[in-house]
């Protein structure tokens, strides 16, 4: 109480007062939206869809296997199945989503979904200027506007995007590793039949 | 040439009401003075308001006010703006005319007390022999105005924070009564001008203002302290606590009364930190005998705009002190201190020349301040912090 | 007995009388503030400074504050249901007449007395101060005991209740 703390304040505000011209520790304002701060690498908003390629509709990822629809704690994904299949990235035939819709008004970015998606489909974005005048039909998003390169999802998510393709990689090289020993077998078995038919 | 200059406004009133018959001349001069203070003091209480919030927001890492013209400076006017055409609101239950009187008595009131303040060579308004008694005399005003805005908006935190705005304005009065006498004392007369003419003396170039005296330097700081709380600026701003009263006293108001209200406190601001530059700063005196060329009024106003640059700085710095601890702090420590320094500020005057009454009052002041303090936080239990984390 | 007197009288008469007739004692109050102001006048008229100045400081810094928050503590803040003037105005009126005879043929015996048209004595403040300090310093200390005296009975009472509370 001998004031010495008040004088100790004073000087700590006077010092900010001075080095807010100066340095930008102590002046941390930024001015949006004349200045942006990019956001952090792990930073999430709402959930869009990875197509591969420059199609999106046939490089799309997610085969509506409508593992994300159920996990979601609000339910604010809706997924109709389609009926027929198309090939994907790694050859296979798999059913794709005619319907994908996120309302995200609802959508609490808690990312379960990207949790439990077993085909690295769907990742979080990290884009939050979202204010639209339409209430309802505005905040509720379908696969057109979810859908994302995967030339997207490097630029806000590095680490994440790389090692997603890394993974991806690997498995089709296993896959592919099984397809060539399947094909070499099956083509020795080929070989083999007229050879022992030959005798 | 420098002469001219600090006395150019006098020459100039003197030149313009020389066209007026020789009847009309002294209230003609009188008005046009009148009216040079009702003009120019709003214009540096807008001036004041981005200063406040440009130097709040540094203080507080951020920017102020940037939009509204170069470096946000016409922020006043668009604030004047807003406040001139947003509705007026007056509650169906509250007492009309009081709640219309209320803000009109206060800046009267307020205006009041710059008609003694010497803002240069030659330029107070009214010379008065008891020109200190007649600005506390006026200051006493004000608090008849705060208590009438709490009790007319029929709002019990309105009369809540009038309550306690009066309380702490009273209490603190005393302490700047207490700490002006010491400086009646020593110079003699209750008079502005003459305080400031007794300061104007300078000893090998450093002059004679009293806050470079132990008695002046202890007044002078009790002085400020209870400036600020006559105001009711931070720390002191309980009565207008924004996150406990939501407004306190002036809740009730809206639009141009409560631009009134703020006037108000700002031009109170003002006038009491041009009666404490006065007292205890030089007035108008330049701080060393070779500046003397500068005019007066530019001393005089640098120095008010310093005291409000530590108001605001004192605004950015301190936590809001709690009712009971104003208090407390008022009539426990400030005012036996006061006391104190009366004898102090006699000893001064009677103890002659030489190192000899330098030593001697500076030692007692030290002495009850160190011990006051100590026996204040040894009973509240005061020291320094200790932590307690959770596990 | 000049205008600007007999404005001030009219304010002064003018508070008084809305001290008596309004119906909100806190108007009451703020009306005899008023009253209070036109007295400081009168004093600043009559080239009195201290003294006006004084009756500003003490009475309307002071007085009307403790008359104010005396009227807002007790149950006096509310309008009275049936009219301010008391059943008995008419004995009112006659002991006030009274007093007023009384007051009036007083001044006005001792008024011939009076030097006319004599300059007015200028007291300056400081000879007010030497007063109270040279001739006058016995009823100072007096005075200034029964304040200390006042304050300390305030503080009694107060420690008193809180025991009392306790």
């Amino acid at each position: 109480m001998l004031g010495e703390g008040i004088l100790k304040g004073m000087a700590e505000t006077a010092k900010n007062f001075v080095g807010s011209y100066f340095s930008a520790e102590r002046l941390t304002t930024v001015q949006y939206p004349e200045e942006r701060i990019a956001p952090y690498e792990a930073a999430r908003v709402f959930p869009f869809l990875v197509f591969d390629g420059g199609d999106w509709e046939a490089g799309l990822r997610c085969v509506a296997c409508q593992i994300c629809e159920k996990e979601c704690p609000p339910k604010c994904i809706f997924i109709e199945k389609s009926k027929d299949k198309k090939p994907d990235a790694l050859g296979k035939p798999q059913y794709y989503p005619t319907r994908f819709d996120i309302d995200i008004s609802v959508c609490m970015s808690c990312q379960i979904c990207v949790e439990v998606c077993p085909f690295e489909a769907i990742k979080m974005d990290t884009e939050f200027e979202l204010s639209t005048d339409d209430r309802f039909g505005g905040l509720l998003y379908n696969r057109g506007q979810l859908a994302k390169s995967n030339e997207y999802y490097h630029k806000i998510h590095a680490t994440e995007a790389a090692k997603v393709d890394a993974h991806l990689a690997a498995e089709k090289a296993k896959s592919d590793a099984k397809t060539k020993t399947a094909a070499d077998a099956a083509a020795a078995k080929a070989a083999a039949k007229p050879a022992g038919a030959g005798d | 040439m420098f002469e001219f200059l600090d006395q150019i406004f006098v020459i100039l009133r003197h030149w313009l009401v020389s066209f007026l018959p020789a009847a009309w001349q002294q209230p003609a001069g009188v008005v046009m003075s009148v009216a040079v203070i009702v003009v120019l003091f709003p214009a540096l209480f807008a001036l004041t308001t981005v200063f406040e919030r440009k130097g709040l927001a540094r203080i507080q890492n951020r920017f102020g006010p940037n939009r509204t013209g170069p470096f946000g400076f016409f922020q006043p006017v668009a604030d004047g703006i807003k406040s001139l055409t947003k509705e007026d609101i007056v509650p169906s239950s509250a007492d009309a005319a009081v709640h219309f009187l209320a803000p009109v008595v206060l800046v009267v009131a307020v205006y009041m007390g710059f008609a003694v303040l010497p803002m240069g060579r030659n330029m107070v308004l009214v010379d008065m022999d008891a020109g200190l008694l007649f600005y506390f005399a006026m200051g006493a005003s004000t608090e008849l105005a705060v208590f009438m805005a709490g009790w007319s908006s029929r709002n019990k935190y309105s009369l809540l924070g009038a309550m306690r705005a009066v309380a702490q304005m009273i209490s603190y009065e005393v302490v700047l009564l207490l700490s002006s006498v010491t400086v009646v004392m020593i110079s003699g007369s209750l008079s502005l001008s003459k305080i400031v003419e007794a300061q104007n003396h300078y000893t090998w170039g450093l002059p004679h203002w009293y806050i470079f005296t132990p008695w002046g330097l202890a007044g002078f700081v009790m002085y400020a302290i209870a400036a600020t709380a006559e105001t009711n600026r931070s720390p002191f701003d309980l009565p207008e606590g924004e996150s406990e009263l939501v407004a306190g006293y002036h809740t009730e108001y809206s639009g141009f009364k409560f631009a009134l209200f703020f006037l108000g406190e700002y031009l109170a601001m003002f006038s009491i930190s041009g009666l404490g530059t006065t007292l205890f700063l030089g007035g108008w005196s330049a701080p060393f005998s070779w500046l003397g060329w500068v005019p007066s009024w530019i001393w005089f106003f640098s120095k008010l705009m310093m005291s409000i640059f530590v108001f605001i700085w004192m605004r950015g710095t301190l936590p809001r002190l709690r009712q009971d601890q104003l208090m407390n702090f008022a009539w426990k420590f400030v005012l036996p201190m006061c006391l104190l320094n009366l004898l102090v500020a006699a000893l001064w005057r009677f103890l002659g020349d030489g190192w000899v009454k330098w030593a001697v009052c500076s030692g007692i002041l030290i002495v009850a301040y160190v011990g006051m303090g100590l026996l204040e936080m040894r009973r509240g239990h005061i020291g320094p912090r200790s932590y307690r984390y959770a596990e | 007995m000049s205008l600007v007197f007999y404005l001030i009288a009219a304010l002064v008469v003018a508070g008084g009388l809305a001290a008596m007739m309004l119906k909100n004692t806190v108007h009451c109050a703020l009306a005899v503030t008023v009253a209070f102001a036109g007295l400081a006048l009168l004093f600043l008229n009559l080239d009195a400074q201290f003294a006006g100045f004084a009756q500003i400081l003490v009475y309307i810094g002071a007085v009307a504050i403790l008359v104010v928050f005396a009227i807002l503590l007790t149950k006096g803040s509310e309008t009275p249901k049936d009219g301010v003037f008391s059943q008995t105005w008419l004995t009112g009126l006659a002991v006030a007449s009274a007093v007023f005879a009384v007051l009036g043929w007083a001044v006005l015996q001792t008024a011939p007395m009076l030097p006319r048209a004599t300059a007015t004595p200028v007291v300056s403040v400081q000879q007010i101060g030497q007063a109270l300090i040279g001739q006058y310093v016995l009823p100072l200390e007096i005075i200034a005991v029964l304040l200390t005296a006042a304050l300390i009975g305030a503080v009694i009472v107060a420690i008193h209740e809180k025991e009392g509370a306790n």
